[in-house]
């Protein structure tokens, strides 16, 4: 069947270096001596430790167990023995730390049970939290989980397979695709029916014609609407709005996804996965990861999760004049700050970088606003201009031009002519910008606070002279003095008042028990006396002696007065 | 610690720089042929004050000198200079105007990449306003040898009447003042086929350098475009509404510095608008105003002014410009 194709503006064409590694097929890494397995696998979760030193393990033995939405399951990629757990640097331009379980393999390579899984009967629920057991995220590199992607609803008209692997030097996807063809299509049929599509296609540049033949064989044998498209080589075609573009027409802006227009896009590599582990109830524990570069033994190789990369540099024998190792492909990967790092879901590649192959920039020029990024921007941005603003600091400007669409794709550095490190200026501003918000948000939160401690102090002090009005309500009642309804309401409002009535009312009981024993020894003039001056307060006071049963008192409580 | 890409096209100010002087061969060929080698002089002389001029500044300015200096940006500012004078100013006045060019609209702005106007036009304007005697004397096709031309460069004595004869552009201005009509002054012996005779083909060599920068992707085609456009259409309407009081828009392009200015001036990316349709508005307002200027004002020339004004409004066309972005279009989805 024909698709009709659609094209993005932009992109560049680097020399592809796909030949290196390309005809080299997929063997298996050897085992190393010790794996070092981190505990975060996928973005923004970090999974809980639930094994302990001195623990022998199963392959496939689960070890960190899913936490939060976005968490997804951790496994041991082969039997051994827990040697360790504790801070080990990550693959990451930052060389941060991160949990790690270290593994020791027994060298057996023991399978736990499988459980299998069935997925033709489960319900889709049941099918995601396997896929969420399993630890399945995207193995394009973002390694978002998979099962939160799949879980953005259902009802979605078109499944895009993603096989471009635009980057230069990177071959893992192509490899998978020319022997594995089968599992990523029946793993693409499964990922079809949880999102409800109607239509699948697999989206491969057209550098890569064996992968194309295979996987155009291979889809002959699944049902439903399947097309496998050659898409032209251009860099980054692979990106997942590039494709999504180049395949539907469709443009997903920045901080859309694809559900929201009937679309969504899984890696080759990811629908393998999900094939394994729906049908196999295998987890995920190993990928295939291209060795390459300055290198005497270009290839491609299944590897465990947690082999660490010096490890897989002995299979390909870095030349002498090597000075970097790259992770992921030269347009957006990164140099490794150290080699004893474990391979991780998102490796897909392993580049020895030599002078020769890359060298060092030349010095930066200024920007002659020549355009040339401009005509580059697949995401149709005016790239000098956030340079200009994001230099001055100007950052609000930055936004204004849309910053945050920049997919730092690198192709704006690729073919400037003044050789100024674009995309650094946007990480730079965006990362500046992200400061500012988190520090924003941190001065609110701090107002926040104090608001409610004001409010909570206010709140406390009521709710004490609620509680001393009640107290004091309560004394009078005691003292049988029965406050009509109305000045008990009053009260309420008045707890101040009500507490020195309260108070007073204290002082006359206390009077009252003294009193008699003064009013013995007193004249019969005296008592006359007094009785007078009572009656004449009681009068001043305009309270009806009626509506208390108690000798007469001076008690003037205010809410007794008119 | 150096950032991904890793990879970078071969691609260079200098090489754009390079591109752009390839690109002047042609129509200097042409000119060289038609009119004498002195503006081979005129080059040399504007060359070698600019780079010059480029060292001082960036040493004065405390830049590193070598990158800079050889970046050929300067080169091609005085090649500007001197194929946009006439080819026998003295040679103190290109020096000048160089300096005007280089010292004051480039490094006082910031070097490259800076000046907010293009300085071979800003130079073009200052020295017209200063000395227009001396930018006014274009030497007709054949009428002064090369000894003439590097006698009168040296700064020899002007016999003005001897040597000058008048830019096609200035005759056709001068005759139209004079109550002559189109049609005939266009039969003088100034004119060629459809310009200043001669000067059609220096025109032909530099629309040729021209679609070598397109073909080199140096330059898009919307600035040239929305000159030539620019130029034709206003020039077009008056020439229907009265043609003979102003001449046709075919004479309009191939004369004065149409040419030069619509493949090598307004595409300057540095003083120009740098949107796809701020390109079209910039490079149409330099063609409307030079045309303008050509056949209403006091020059007959008025590329260099067009320029000048287009490049003060470039902050306001580039904002109010500014394409869509991926995604956020709307009406691009199928």
């Amino acid at each position: 069947m024909i698709t009709r194709l659609f094209s993005f503006r932009g992109g560049v064409k680097p020399d592809a270096h796909k030949s290196e590694s390309a005809h080299a097929p997929i063997a298996m890494a050897p085992m190393p001596e010790r794996l070092i397995v981190p505990l975060r696998q996928s973005t923004r979760a970090t999974a809980r430790c639930i094994v302990q030193v001195g623990d022998l393990v199963l392959k496939g033995q689960r070890i960190g167990e899913p936490e939060g939405t976005l968490g997804t399951a951790v496994h041991a990629p082969t039997s051994g023995k827990v040697i360790e757990f504790g801070l080990h640097p990550l693959a990451h331009p930052s060389d941060l730390n991160t949990r790690c379980v270290v593994i020791e393999p027994d060298g057996a390579d023991r399978w736990i049970e499988r459980q299998v899984f069935d997925y033709h009967t489960a319900s889709r629920e049941q099918a995601l939290a396997q896929l969420r057991d399993c630890g399945i995220v995207g193995l394009g590199g973002a390694t978002f989980p998979s099962h939160v992607k799949l879980g953005r609803g259902t009802g979605i008209e078109t499944l895009i397979l993603n096989g471009a692997e635009c980057e230069p030097w990177i071959t893992c996807d192509d490899r998978l695709m020319r022997e594995r063809a089968r599992d990523i299509l029946a793993g693409a049929s499964i990922l079809r029916d949880l999102i409800g599509a109607r239509r699948l296609v697999i989206g491969i540049e057209d550098n890569k014609p064996e992968a194309i033949a295979a996987m155009q064989a291979a889809a002959s044998n699944i049902d439903g609407e399947t097309s496998v498209v050659a898409v032209p080589s251009l860099y980054p075609a692979g990106g997942e709005k590039q494709l999504i573009r180049v395949l539907t027409g469709i443009e997903i802006p920045y901080g859309k996804l694809g559900a929201e227009f009937g679309v969504q896009c899984f890696n080759v590599g990811t629908a393998h996965a999900v094939y394994r582990a729906l049908a196999h109830g295998e987890p995920l524990l190993s990928r295939i990861v291209t060795l390459t570069g300055n290198v005497a033994r270009a290839g491609n190789y299944e590897v465990l999760i947690g082999t660490p990369i010096s490890h897989l540099l002995t299979l390909c024998g870095p030349k002498p004049d090597t000075d970097r190792t790259l992770m992921g492909g030269p347009m957006m990967g990164f140099a490794l700050p150290r080699l004893d790092v474990p391979v991780v879901k998102g490796t897909n590649c392993i580049i020895s970088a030599s002078p020769a192959l890359f060298p060092p920039p030349l010095p930066e020029q200024p920007c002659i606003r020549c355009g040339e990024c401009a005509r580059a921007c697949p995401a149709e941005l005016q790239p000098f201009e956030l340079y200009w603003f994001s230099r001055a600091h100007n950052f609000g400007k930055a936004q204004e031009y849309n910053l945050f669409d920049c997919i730092e794709c690198g192709c704006c550095s690729y073919v400037c002519p003044s050789h100024i490190p674009l995309v650094d200026y946007y990480r730079f501003a965006k990362s500046e910008i992200w400061a500012r918000e988190r520090e924003k948000s941190a001065a609110d939160q701090a107002r926040d606070r104090f608001e409610f401690r004001n409010f909570r102090q206010e709140r406390e002090k009521e709710e004490k002279a609620a509680k001393l009005a009640a107290k004091a309500a309560e004394t009078r009642a005691k003292l049988g003095d029965t406050p009509a309804p109305s000045t008990a309401a009053k009260a309420d409002e008045d707890p101040k008042k009500a507490l020195i009535a309260a108070a007073l009312a204290r002082a006359k009981a206390q009077k009252e028990a003294v009193q008699p024993r003064n009013t013995d020894q007193l004249s019969a003039d005296t008592e006359a006396e007094i009785a007078e001056i009572d009656a004449r307060r009681i009068k001043a006071s305009l309270e009806d002696p009626a509506a208390s049963g108690n000798p007469p008192s001076p008690d003037r409580s205010p809410e007794s007065t008119p | 610690m150096i950032h991904s890409p890793y990879i970078r096209k071969p691609a260079s100010v200098q090489r754009v720089m390079f591109n752009v002087l390839l690109a002047l061969v042609p129509g200097i060929a042409a000119y060289v042929w038609q009119i004498g080698a002195g503006i081979l002089v005129n080059i040399a002389i504007a060359t070698l004050t600019a780079v010059a001029a480029e060292v001082i500044m960036l040493s004065l300015r405390k830049r590193p000198v070598m990158l800079a200096a050889t970046d050929l940006s300067a080169v091609v500012t005085a090649w500007l200079v001197a194929l946009a004078f006439p080819p026998i100013v003295p040679w103190w006045l290109t020096v000048l105007a160089v300096l005007v060019a280089i010292v004051a609209v480039k490094h006082l702005y910031g070097g490259l990449g800076q000046n907010p106007f293009n300085p071979a036009m800003a130079a073009y304007c200052t020295m017209i306003v200063a000395y227009p005697a001396l930018m006014s004397q274009w030497p007709a096709a054949g009428t002064v040898d090369f000894a003439t031309q590097l006698h009168l460069i040296l700064g020899g004595a002007r016999e003005l009447d001897a040597v000058t004869g008048a830019t096609a552009l200035d005759a056709l201005r001068t005759g139209l003042r004079a109550n002559g009509s189109v049609a005939t002054l266009l039969q003088s012996n100034t004119y060629g086929a459809v310009g200043g005779r001669g000067w059609e083909w220096i025109a032909a060599g530099y629309l040729l350098g021209g679609l070598f920068l397109l073909a080199s992707r140096t330059i898009t085609w919307h600035l040239p475009t929305g000159f030539l456009v620019g130029l034709g259409v206003t020039s077009g309407i008056f020439w229907l509404i009265h043609p003979e009081q102003f001449a046709s828009p075919l004479f309009h392009l191939a004369s004065g510095g149409a040419m030069l200015a619509a493949f090598f001036i307004v595409t300057d990316p540095v003083s120009g608008a740098t949107t796809p349709r701020g390109k079209l508005i910039f490079a149409a307002g330099v063609g409307l105003i030079a045309y303008l200027i050509r056949a209403f004002g006091a020059y007959p020339e008025g590329i260099a002014f067009g320029v000048l004004l287009m490049n003060i409004c470039v902050p306001l066309i580039d904002m109010k410009t500014q394409p869509a972005v991926f995604g956020h279009r709307g009406g691009r989805q199928p």
